[in-house]
């Protein structure tokens, strides 16, 4: 089809307005300076004095909002904290979600579409509604304690707790992870697994010998697909952590919305997309493998 | 053949599905408490319900809600048809890999980087917060979304049908209106109820491109539970849940059938 790239035209516009467009924008507030607390920020740039008002607005950046960020404890241990809260999450979500997904692709294929059916359906379910229906479970006099009272075991304390956020994470993540596991197991040949068999392997040896190398494509996938978008998460750690539970998308906000620090929450915005710019590079090549 | 599911695959499959539902079934329980406290159950009634209807500022935020979402859901259907299109069947043109990059990038880049380029975009352009800007701002994140969807159907397409058309005297795009379009139908209207229901949910975005007087209801839903566990959030949600669950499972029965047919 010769001319099937014209149909491009429109969504080519519109992301470059919406999507590319605004990024160089966070980047220039980056480097600007806080001078009030409302924009406009310093430099301005100026079209109409042409080629010096641009070299007038290159020499009014600076980075001294970057510097600001490595001074402050408070950015650095948010950014480590990120990150060990969305690799924690991941691994907790490979040992749950692996077993649950392989148990899916066991079944019959009719009963295998009715489970299928039934993880994608939560995933529908609004994110902020399935995160304020823990608060209930986590709360002090919570369901959970009053379960455990019941049993006669010591209440615990989650809310608004590290290990509620980590709850919260798995949970609304659940379905991202087992998806793409499911994918590959589904589709994998059960005469390989009886090969194995017939040339003395023991299930467990076929099973990591032959099935869990084969999905590896599926953990990369269903990996990247949690562990990118849970170190910006906000709903979670705001609604589940405590007020000291430091995490990045956290930050932005609370830079945005409380301190009103426009240039700060650009500077880090930036800095957790520069950390998450090659996992993303990698998801796409692979969803392009994929589809294409 | 295939060996059935022992009883651990039962077994974790069950423990997953009871882990992804409880929380949802006791919510929507709890909806129906008549005890003010949300953990404490006392006794069966829908006072909550009533409430709700009786809550202005909650009945406006669905309003602007569904609105928001029936524009954008369109809005990101079309562009996202269109650029699946040409996805799919324009080959390696020019500029290819930053429109692919463009609508992959979005998917799993955090909602509070997206949220605040745009908001800065609307900054600077001078526009006032409002409706519209949390409507463009959905359409764009979800139009990603909506190409995936139907860039998937597509390509499955055969191609050889709307030549076909054409060796029958069809234009280009008669051929692809009555030949492609029908054929990848369910795809785009799937494609339209996923960006609908992610317009319907989503909180981040909305919260930084918002304004004045487009209070959408995930930003009301959250201010309440900022305050606290409430049964009228219970209400509320049990209401979104049921809807959304009955579109998802009608659209695949419709589907189902659909396939039965062909």
């Amino acid at each position: 089809m010769r001319r099937s790239w014209l149909a491009a035209l429109a969504p080519y516009a519109w992301l470059l307005v919406f999507f590319a467009f605004p990024f160089l924008l966070v980047a220039k507030l980056s480097l600007s300076h806080t001078v009030l607390a409302i924009p406009p920020y310093a430099p301005q740039f100026d079209l109409s004095r042409g080629w010096p008002g641009f070299k007038a607005f290159l020499a009014g950046l600076s980075g001294e909002t970057y510097g600001r960020l490595t001074r402050d404890p408070l950015y650095i241990l948010s950014y480590l904290s990120s990150l060990k809260f969305a690799g924690l999450a991941t691994a907790i979500l490979l040992l749950i979600g692996y077993p649950i997904a392989y148990g899916m692709s066991r079944f019959a294929p009719a009963q295998r579409q009715v489970l299928l059916m039934a993880v994608i359906l939560p995933f529908w379910t609004s994110f902020l509604i399935r995160i304020y229906a823990w608060i209930a479970i986590l709360k002090p006099a919570g369901l959970l304690n009053q379960a455990l009272g019941a049993l006669h075991i010591a209440p615990l304390t989650l809310l608004n707790t590290d290990a509620g956020v980590l709850i919260g994470l798995v949970y609304a993540y659940l379905p991202f992870m087992v998806l793409p596991l499911y994918a590959v197991l589904e589709k994998q040949d059960e005469s390989l697994i009886e090969a194995a068999c017939d040339l003395g392997c023991t299930p467990a040896q076929a099973f990591w010998k032959v099935t869990f190398p084969l999905s590896l494509p599926g953990v990369a996938a269903g990996a990247l697909l949690c562990l990118i978008p849970m170190v910006g998460e906000f709903v979670i750690p705001d609604l589940l952590g405590g007020s000291d539970t430091l995490m990045l998308g956290r930050t932005i906000w609370t830079e945005f919305f409380s301190d009103r620090d426009w240039p700060a929450a650009s500077a880090v915005a930036i800095v957790l997309l520069a950390t998450l710019i090659a996992p993303i590079a990698w998801f796409q090549r692979q969803q392009r493998k994929v589809l294409s | 053949m295939r060996s059935g599911p022992t009883l651990f695959n039962r077994a974790s499959v069950g423990l997953g599905l009871a882990f992804l539902y409880g929380p949802i079934v006791l919510l929507v329980l709890y909806s129906f408490n008549a005890s003010r406290l949300v953990t404490v159950w006392g006794g069966f009634s829908t006072r909550w319900y009533g409430a709700l209807l009786r809550d202005d500022q909650m009945l406006d935020a669905v309003w602007v809600t569904l609105r928001v979402g029936l524009i954008s859901a369109t809005l990101a259907t079309v562009l996202g048809t269109l650029a699946a299109v040409a996805l799919v069947r324009a080959g390696r043109f020019r500029g290819r890999p930053l429109l692919s990059g463009m609508i992959y990038a979005p998917l799993v880049m955090p909602e509070v980087i997206l949220g605040l380029s745009l908001l800065l975009l609307f900054v600077a352009l001078g526009v006032d917060r409002g409706f519209w800007t949390v409507t463009l701002s959905h359409a764009t994140v979800t139009l990603c979304y909506a190409t995936v969807v139907v860039q998937a159907r597509l390509s499955s397409f055969d191609l050889s049908l709307e030549e076909a058309a054409q060796d029958l005297g069809c234009t280009p795009l008669s051929a692809f209106l009555q030949v492609t379009l029908p054929n990848i139908a369910p795809a785009v209207a799937a494609a339209w109820m996923l960006a609908f229901t992610l317009s319907l949910d989503d909180l981040v975005i909305a919260s930084f491109t918002s304004g004045p007087g487009a209070t959408t209801l995930p930003m009301r839903l959250y201010s309440q539970v900022r305050l606290g566990v409430n049964p009228e959030i219970n209400a509320v949600s049990t209401l979104l849940i049921a809807v959304v669950t009955l579109g998802v499972i009608a659209a695949a029965l419709i589907q189902r059938r659909r396939s039965q047919s062909a």
